[in-house]
Order: C-alpha cells, then structure tokens, then sequence
C-alpha cells in the first residue's frame, strides 16, 4: 500500500514541480516585457 | 481560451479529483497483487498521453521540416494521403488474407491498420491548417516537455509497482529500456532547443524529434515481439480487464488528457510569448544608438 501512495504521491510531485517552473518562466517573461515597455 | 482557461482548470481539477477517488475506492481490488495494482490508474495513462504528445511532436516535426519548402510540402501532403490510402488497403488486404490477419499481434483486428493511417493523415493536416511554420514549431517545443514530464511519471511509476510485485525495481528488458531511451531521446531534444543559439537548431532538434517518434512504436509494440518481463497488455492485445476496471482507467486517461491539454496551451503561450519578447529585444538592440567612434 505504501507503494502505492509513494507512487501517486511521486506523480503529482512532478507535475507540481512542472508547474512551479512553468509559473516561474512565466513571471520572469512578464519582467522582461516590462523592462521592454519602459525601455521605448 | 484566455477566458475559459479558469473554468476548464476547476472542471479539470473536479475530473482529477473524481478519476483519483475512483482509483482508490471504487476500482476492484486485485487478486494477486493486490491495491498496489491501483498504480495501474496512473502509469497507463500517462504513458498513453506520453506517446500522444510525442506523436504530435513528430507532427510538427516533420512539417516543420517539409513546409519550409514548397515542393516537398507538396511531396509530404501527397505522401501521406497515399499512406492512409495504402493502409486502408492494407487492412482489407489483412483481413481477406488468413495468413496475414494470423501474422498480426494477438488481439489485434485489421481494421486497426487502415484507422491508423487515417488517424495519422487526419492529425497531419489538422495541424497543417492551424499552425504556421513557426507555431508548429512551438507546438513540437511544447508537446516534447510535456511528453516528458509524462514519460517521467511512467519511469518512476514503474519501478515503485515493479518492486512489490516483481521483487526487483528494474531490469533491462526491451520495453523498459526503449522506454528510457525514448525518454532520453526526448530529453536530449531539449537541452538542445535550451541551449543551443544556432539559427539551425530547431531543424536539428526537429530531425532529432523525428528520430525519437520512431521509438515510439518500438516501446508500444515491443512486449509482442519479444519476450519481455513487462506485462502483455490488457487493453487491444489479447488480454482482458474487469470492466470496471476499464471504466476507471479511462475516466484517468480522459483526466490527465484534460490536464496535458490545459497545460501545453500554457506552454504553447509562453514559447509564443517567448518568441515575441526575443524579436522585440533583437530589434530594439539594432534601433540602440552605438555609441559615437573616437
């Protein structure tokens, strides 16, 4: 059974994981269009 | 989709939730082996949803290598319509021919032949109508990550139901090491399109895409062609599953083809975003004063 919830478990880590950095990429673009919009 | 997006994502989290609670409440339990069989409910589909993004992948791929010229994506166009035209053939020809049908894999009926080319050619120039050349090259970008996130969830899912069951978390059989080299192929790929600044690099990351789709079927069709320690398969092989069973694998499949949709739409966002930010920084960089020669 513990295998089973390691398992479950593991899977949403990654996909939590993957989002995270998704987020992150996200933010870190929005930065740039900022920088972008008050460079002109 | 902007204005959808909140909505599909509750409606996706509802339909997560309810695959989860029906994996671990209401699917049958095993006789052999028992609830950790349940890790059935998520290493299936995100194989199957693996392969379906890898095969877009390798959609978008070979477009964006013939439609960069006009006669060989004229060439490709009518080769592929040859090709679902040849593999309905095939499957008349298969299903007449004794011999034939009794060659294919166990479980498999003739008509799977023809429906595959004709998938193929259906997602080819569905695609082929929606995205230009650059955006099915992010779509490829797109598809490969998240292909590999999933095939991530399938090779560590694996070996966590391979240790209680088999006794050993991993053996070099053909299936799980096709498998792991398609995840490497695909992880390759990316690192390539990461770090490489070359203008060529999404021609070779897509030759390379193209290469690692050919994978693809080996790790499908593999536990029929050889003698693996991997399990036959339950579903379109010969195997059978209890029907509730069945019902709860593919409420999962539906779940998490939802939840890959919703989340290539954000990675498809950012790569155009992405795109748009680097054209905009390229040109702001030439329209720069230099500064005055001494």
């Amino acid at each position: 059974m513990n295998f089973l919830y390691v398992a479950y478990g593991a899977t949403w880590a990654i996909h939590i994981v993957y989002l995270v950095t998704l987020v992150r990429r996200y933010s870190r673009l929005r930065r740039e269009v900022d920088e972008l919009k008050k460079s002109r | 989709m902007r204005k959808a997006f909140p909505i599909l994502g509750v409606l996706t989290a509802i339909l997560l939730s309810y695959a989860l609670y029906l994996a671990m409440l209401v699917a049958p339990r095993e006789q052999t082996m028992g609830d950790v069989q349940r890790i059935f409910y998520y290493h299936v589909p995100s194989a199957w949803t693996a392969f379906l993004l890898f095969f877009i992948n390798f959609i978008g791929s070979i477009q964006y290598l013939v439609r960069r010229n006009p006669v060989s994506d004229k060439v490709a166009n009518w080769t592929i319509i040859t090709l679902a035209v040849l593999c309905c053939i095939g499957g008349v020809v298969v299903a007449v021919v004794p011999d034939l049908k009794a060659a294919l894999p166990e479980g498999t009926e003739p008509s799977a032949i023809g429906t595959t080319g004709v998938i193929i050619a259906i997602a080819y120039f569905v695609i082929r109508k929606y995205f230009n050349i650059d955006a099915v090259d992010a779509l490829a970008v797109t598809t490969a990550e998240v292909g590999v996130v999933f095939c991530t969830v399938v090779l560590v899912t694996g070996p966590l139901w391979a240790r209680p069951v088999w006794g050993i978390w991993w053996t070099w059989d053909v299936r799980l090491t096709s498998t792991l080299v398609l995840w490497l192929i695909y992880v390759s790929y990316l690192i390539l399109r990461r770090f490489s600044s070359s203008g060529q690099t999404p021609v070779m990351a897509a030759a390379l895409a193209v290469f690692g789709a050919l994978d693809v079927p080996l790790v499908y069709f593999s536990i029929w062609i050889f003698r693996t320690q991997h399990p036959q398969p339950v579903i379109g092989g010969g195997g059978s599953i209890d029907p509730r069973m069945l019902h709860v694998l593919l409420m999962n499949w539906l779940a998490f083809l939802c939840f890959a949709y919703l989340v290539c739409w954000s990675r498809y966002r950012l790569e155009i975003i992405k795109r748009e930010v680097e054209e905009a920084q390229a040109l702001e960089s030439l329209l720069e004063p230099r500064s005055a020669p001494r």
